[in-house]
């Protein structure tokens, strides 16, 4: 008896394996426009991976728990997500790669908000996994196309800002919370006048009873024009103009601009859609946009479930920020060498082969899409220097807070000591030294003609923080003997 | 005061030494070297005074360092920077831009506040230089 219709097997009514519907494929050759994700899958006892796989792949397409007739009414096997691979994790019983390929189809053009919920809609709560982690996607030029992209990036702000060749420099404004608007715009004036190229609001620096934002955006701005005539170069401060509202945030960033400054910042909790419109404002308005990657741990940092944050990376370099915190390796933050490094990779460069070893799952095409600069924040300080070029690079925005603030000599001279370094390593670079292993002599060098430097180097030049990762890619580089 | 645009303001002076082994990283890049002058330092004068094309096809630092010093001797009182350019694909900026010489006293800036409405104040920043004519700014 079938009550749809059908004669059995897969349109048989009631619950079949997801495997048998479809969801399934080891054959499937994913096509160059297909959205393809990588998932890890720990399956719960007795769940085959294939099937687990399968259901990931469903329950993120067009499945839901039981045979439903009217997929017949469709062309299904194009909406069907298609695992097409699974492998186990080395080293790790139980956790399994799962890869999924989608047909473009499946998402509206120029929506992050649609892509997520899709792919992680309602997938993560599935009972039949004890969890679940995406780990990479690959996003195809047919659908990068569809998205504005970074408002500025990388050689638009570097050409706005007129600083080529190093790295810039910031700090964020401390103590993050409790400062007046005046006093508040005193540390921006100093640390700029001192050489920081930017100074930033905290992520939760908004509007609150003893700071609210038109105050504070008047005493930065007076502090970032202060600083410009010091030293007669282009300084900025980042505005959070993150709110509760879409209205109120404009109405922060409008002004914001009318002020003259250079950049705005939004915090990654103000959410995909909201990120987006940021995007677009920021490049009707010529106006830099700096995302602070506040609450991504919750979900990024847990190896076996969440999102990794290599994935987040590519959604705001679709989304369209300018700037996006991803991490120091040295400094007070997470942060895993290789993963760190397939995150700037995935940020800065046009096209990225996959690497086991960064913990990129997939080539990755950008159709020429703007860079974002990554932002290096947390915990480093001036001694790190040779340490900070070695592993991040040149396009890179190095902020030294309690670094800068927290100099004995004062807010000035914290920044002063932190351009020294930074200069004195880039000329060290460039004339071929060994600058990685001469870093400390190169630095002591410097210090001599800076006793801002040299009193940096005697406070923190030992500091680090050491701690084992959580977040490494399954993969290790191997050891090379020498 | 001093002006820190560029890459290597808040070091002492480069030696033509150290301008060489830095035009050496450069043009072993693949970057091709450029020499500009200005008397106009705002930081929004994006176009300084080219002395001659970018060299594109020279390979010899000293080549570079000698069109460096042609400069000096034509405009000894003007800031002098040097470019490499870095024509890459996806890249297509500036890629290292430093001071080589800047005139014996710096000035600096003024600020003109305009005060206008709802505690606004509109800031422009005004080199005191600028206030001669071009070319009579530093002395000459």
């Amino acid at each position: 008896m079938s009550g749809n219709g059908s004669t059995g097997g897969r349109w048989s009514a009631g619950v079949i394996p997801y495997a048998e519907m479809g969801y399934w494929r080891p054959d499937y050759q994913p096509k160059d426009s297909d959205i393809l994700a990588a998932f890890r899958i720990t399956p719960q006892p007795g769940v085959p991976p294939e099937e687990a796989g399968a259901a990931v792949a469903g329950e993120s397409s067009t499945a839901t728990w039981t045979v439903v007739w009217t997929d017949r009414l469709t062309s299904y096997e194009n909406y069907q997500g298609k695992c097409y691979r699974v492998e186990p994790v080395p080293g790790k019983e139980g956790e399994f790669i799962a890869y999924i390929a989608y047909d473009l189809d499946l998402f509206e053009e120029g929506s992050i908000a649609n892509l997520t919920s899709s792919i992680i809609g309602n997938v993560f709560g599935f009972k039949a996994l004890r969890a679940l982690r995406l780990e990479d996607m690959r996003i195809p030029p047919h659908y990068v196309k569809t998205f504005q992209g970074p408002a500025h990036g990388i050689v638009m702000e570097r050409e706005y800002l007129g600083k080529y060749g190093r790295p810039l420099l910031g700090a964020t404004v401390k103590p993050k919370l409790g400062l007046s608007a005046r006093n508040y715009g005193r540390v921006v004036y100093e640390a700029l006048r001192g050489g920081l190229d930017f100074t930033k609001d905290d992520e939760n620096i908004n509007s609150q009873p003893f700071m609210r934002w038109r105050d504070r955006f008047l005493y930065c701005m007076e502090g970032v024009n202060k600083a410009q005539a010091a030293t007669g170069e282009v300084k900025g401060h980042y505005l959070n103009v993150t709110a509760g509202t879409m209205e109120d945030m404009y109405e922060r960033a409008e002004f914001a601009k009318e002020l003259g400054s250079v950049i705005v910042m939004i915090d990654l909790t103000i959410g995909y859609t909201a990120i987006q419109s940021m995007a677009k404002w920021a490049r009707a308005n010529g106006v830099i946009l700096h995302l602070h990657r506040a609450g991504h741990s919750t979900y990024t940092r847990q190896k076996t479930h969440g999102v990794s944050f290599r994935v987040i990376a590519k959604w705001m370099r679709l989304a369209g920020v300018d700037h996006i915190h991803a991490g120091t390796v040295v400094g007070k933050l997470e942060g895993d060498p290789n993963s760190v490094a397939g995150f700037y990779d995935t940020l800065r460069q046009d096209k990225i082969a996959a690497d086991p070893v960064k913990g990129l799952y997939f080539d990755q095409e950008w159709a020429s899409l703007p860079g974002v600069m990554p932002v290096a924040s947390g915990g480093i300080h001036a001694g790190q220097m040779h340490q900070l070029l070695h592993h991040l690079g040149e396009d890179v925005i190095l902020q030294f807070g309690g670094g800068t603030i927290g100099h004995p000599m004062g807010i000035a001279a914290g920044a002063t000591a932190n351009r020294v370094a930074l200069e004195a390593m880039i000329k060290a670079r460039n004339e071929g030294r060994d600058f990685l292993a001469e870093g400390p002599d190169i630095l002591r060098a410097a210090a001599r003609h800076s006793r801002e430097l040299d009193v940096a180097l005697s406070t923190w030049g030992d500091i680090t923080f050491t701690y084992e990762s959580t977040d490494t890619p399954d993969v290790a580089p191997t050891p090379v003997s020498v | 005061m001093r002006i820190t645009q560029g890459t290597f303001s808040y070091l002492p002076d480069l030696t033509d030494e150290e301008i060489a082994a830095q035009i050496s990283y450069a043009l072993g890049r693949g970057w091709p070297c450029s020499v500009e002058f200005t008397d106009d330092p705002h930081p929004r004068n994006s176009y300084w005074e080219m002395w001659g094309l970018p060299m594109f096809d020279l390979k010899d630092p000293a080549g570079v360092l000698y069109e460096i010093n042609e400069c000096r001797k034509a405009y000894p009182n003007h800031y002098i920077r040097l470019n490499a350019y870095d024509a890459g694909y996806g890249r297509q900026t500036t890629a290292l831009s430093f001071i080589v010489q800047r005139p014996p006293s710096e000035p600096g800036f003024r600020i003109d506040r305009q005060e206008t409405s709802d505690r606004r104040v509109r800031v422009s920043l005004h080199a005191y230089a600028t206030d001669r004519p071009e070319g009579d700014r530093y002395g000459s």
